[in-house]
């Protein structure tokens, strides 16, 4: 037996995983060296996706760069550009009044809870529990339908803008929300009951893809994936922005930091998010949804049409950009996938000198070479589904 | 001579009718259907005759009109006389395998006897394993004839998945044919005409196991990794397409039908109905006279035979829309490490039980 492994001419299979096979969602391309089905080598390339975001940015006004902001991590647009219009606010030195940040706060739990559904039921997806994969979609349908009531999109929301918001939460919000999270609750447990305990899902995610606490770090994870690994780093808490330090939430946080953690901490966020935007909801205060300073934040439509300041400001910022000091600025948000953090150069311009993106999942994706090698080529499949790489966020 | 010859043949055409004709297309209907009742959508319902949509029922015909007219691609550097042979290969054994399965039981009608199964083989479960396992040849000429990677992978899981669970399978069924002491399976459905002498109550382990390994065998969620969609795209068939690609679907449809019948005939009472024996309904069809009240029974079978193999087929499409797949290592593992053991013990047991009673 021996001499036959001996003699007998054997040699690695080298496959491209990508960029359209049906794992690779968000267009990434795997090379894997493969040894029978065990991994031997494996290298990410991305880029598939790059169209050029940061250099987009630096042509457009600074108000200009939120549509584009809605197409980095699309699962969860609302908190990009909550990212980025508090980094320009930073940059400015301005406050938003308390009823907008409670918005945002809302609007960037919505689209958390968006986010880890679509993650956790393309990874029941992948590991072929079809059933799993609906029933969250409909959650995140529900939680869409909210999002199209204040914004009128459901993917590309646009709806922060700087210093204020679009438009205010539409009557009856309150109640909508209620009953949309009755029923994600539902489906909540129907998934949980589906796959939490299910034992060819644990055997697929345990400890599978285990990163600890320190390498974890040293990779540079950020988000559910760097909690699971036991890390309590939760930007929300750590430096809290908006009125995250009003709320009363906990971070859940693994302890292996395997693949059946991440998953069961995204699990667990969701419900997070549910009890903050309940808490949003229930303390909302009433008042103004922009600050009135008219060179920040055009006034409403009835003082431009009518008073002539207001038409003038109106007329200079939306031709020629607000005017930013320069300067400039780091700010971190939670992302759904970790810390999202936008780098903003100003020179004073119009438009910004600037604009770089901190992407969550870029770490993430450079990790995987580290989690699954030694692994089998079917390990692949739920580790990548909790990296969750967004094409539009890693390549921008 | 004649009427042996005809009879012969009225068989074969309605199994062949039945299946084919029925089972092959609204299978890919049934799993449509009940998915999207499972996963409260609404399933298919587009294509119409005139605006009469029948419930989503013209979508086989459809599918079958759309994959008729597709290209018939054979990719470069494939070996094309096994590439093409393939198909044929893996089809053949779910179609030939019923021809042992009796869908009823033996009839005397107007002096002339019926024996309602094509073949009555003294080696049935034999003769269903041999060519159950032919169907491996399948699934391995098409992963390594299609000259690519994926399907070579998938060719490979499906040789070794598909010869480790026909050792648990083949196990696990000796225990049935202990307790029956047969192997034709015309006489283990008639002896199971009592309700409590059913093969899932005398062989409870032996029915789970035996149904695990064939659904194992057959390939599909949660033991579908030789197509695993989205580790090796879909595996041996990712080369296929056009009527060769619906090939390997209508055998795989086909096994489904052919392990509820194989499930049906030897655990759940064959053709029987329970609690009412055959002579209770032929004095409850005594108005029709004697030979028109046998052919009634004979009816009543049939109807309780199919009745059960589609309860069959909802309990596995059920399975296959539930649960996720399991990994290559795992199933080895369950299927030497569990199943094996498991069937062995169960071997042990019923030997015992059997010698001493």
């Amino acid at each position: 037996m021996t001499d036959l492994a001996k003699n007998l001419h054997t040699e690695h299979m080298v496959i491209n995983m990508g960029p359209s096979h049906p794992v690779t969602h968000g267009t990434v391309k795997f090379l894997v060296t493969l040894d029978g089905e065990t991994i031997v080598d494996f290298y990410v390339e991305i880029g598939y996706l790059h169209r050029g975001f940061e250099k987009m940015c630096e042509n457009s006004t600074w108000e200009q760069v939120f549509p584009y902001t809605d197409r980095l991590n699309y699962l969860s647009p609302i908190i990009n550009n909550v990212g980025y219009a508090l980094a320009v606010e930073k940059l400015i030195g301005i406050d938003t009044p308390e009823r907008c940040k409670y918005i945002r706060v809302i609007t960037s739990e919505l689209s958390r809870m968006a986010d880890h559904y679509t993650n956790i039921a393309a990874s029941a997806l992948e590991l072929g529990a079809l059933t799993a994969f609906l029933y969250f979609v409909e959650a995140r349908e529900l939680v869409w339908d909210l999002l199209e009531s204040f914004c009128g999109a459901r993917l590309t929301s646009n709806y922060i803008r700087i210093g204020g918001l679009k438009n205010d939460l539409p009557d009856g919000f309150k109640e909508d929300t209620k009953e949309v999270f009755k029923r994600c609750r539902e489906l909540w447990v129907d998934v949980d009951k589906l796959l939490t305990k299910n034992r060819i899902f644990l055997d697929r995610m345990r400890d599978i893809g285990i990163m600890p606490p320190d390498e974890a770090i040293a990779w540079g994870f950020t988000g559910p994936c760097l909690r699971a690994s036991g890390v309590p780093y939760d930007v929300r808490k750590a430096q809290p922005y908006l009125v995250y330090d009003k709320m009363n939430f906990e971070i859940p946080i693994g302890e292996t930091g395997d693949n059946f953690d991440r998953y069961l901490v995204r699990m667990e966020e969701l419900n997070q998010s549910m009890r903050i935007v309940e808490q949003a909801l229930e303390e909302l205060p009433s008042g103004p949804i922009n600050v009135d300073i008219p060179e920040y934040r055009w006034q409403s439509k009835d003082d431009i049409y009518t008073k002539i300041e207001s038409l003038i400001f109106h007329f200079k910022t939306v031709t020629g950009g607000i005017r930013v000091p320069p300067g400039e600025v780091y700010f971190p948000v939670e992302g759904a996938n970790g810390e999202l953090g936008f780098y903003l150069v100003s020179d004073g311009n119009g438009k910004p000198y600037k604009c770089r993106v901190r992407p969550p999942c870029f770490p993430l994706t450079a990790a995987m070479p580290r989690m699954v090698k030694g692994a089998l080529i079917a390990d692949i499949v739920p580790t990548f589904d909790m990296v969750h790489m967004i094409g539009g966020e890693c390549d921008r | 001579m004649i009427a042996e010859l005809i009879e012969a043949v009225a068989k074969i055409l309605f199994i062949f009718g039945v299946n084919m004709g029925f089972f092959a297309p609204i299978l890919g209907w049934v799993e449509r259907k009940q998915s999207a009742v499972m996963q409260d959508r609404v399933g298919a319902n587009r294509a119409d005759i005139l605006g009469f949509t029948l419930i989503g029922l013209l979508h086989p015909l459809t599918d079958t009109i759309k994959i008729l007219t597709k290209e018939d691609f054979i990719p470069a550097g494939a070996n094309k006389l096994f590439h093409t042979l393939a198909p044929f290969i893996s089809l053949t054994p779910a179609l030939i395998t019923f021809a042992v399965i009796p869908f009823g039981g033996q009839y005397e009608i107007f002096g002339h006897r019926i024996n309602l199964v094509i073949a009555d083989l003294d080696v049935g479960i034999l003769f269903i394993f041999a060519f159950a396992s032919l169907a491996t040849y399948g699934t391995v000429l098409a992963g390594w004839s299609s000259n690519n990677n994926w399907s070579f992978l998938g060719g490979l899981r499906a040789a070794a998945q598909m010869l480790s669970y026909e050792v648990a399978m083949g196990l696990s069924i000796i225990g049935i044919i202990m307790v029956y002491g047969s192997l034709r399976l015309t006489e283990i459905g008639a002896m199971q005409e009592n309700f409590l002498r059913w093969g899932i109550f005398l062989q409870p382990v032996g029915f789970i196991l035996f149904l695990t390994c064939a659904i194992a065998e057959n390939k599909r969620v949660p033991f579908d990794i030789p197509e695993a969609e989205t580790e090796i795209v879909a595996g041996y068939f990712t080369e296929y397409s056009s009527m060769k690609f619906i090939m390997f679907w209508m055998a795989e449809f086909l096994e489904v039908v052919t392990i509820s019948g194989i499930v049906t005939t030897l655990f759940l009472g064959a053709w029987h109905l329970p609690f009412v024996s055959s002579e209770k309904l032929l004095s409850l069809f005594g108005f029709a006279g004697p030979n028109l009240s046998i052919v009634l029974l004979m009816l009543t079978n049939i109807v309780t035979f199919f009745a059960k193999i589609i309860f069959m087929i909802w309990l596995q499409m059920t399975i296959r829309w539930t649960l996720p797949r399991f990994r290559y290592d795992q199933i080895m593992k369950l299927g030497w490490k569990i199943l094996l053991p498991i069937s062995l013990i169960n071997i042990f047991i019923t030997g015992l039980v059997v010698l001493l009673k």
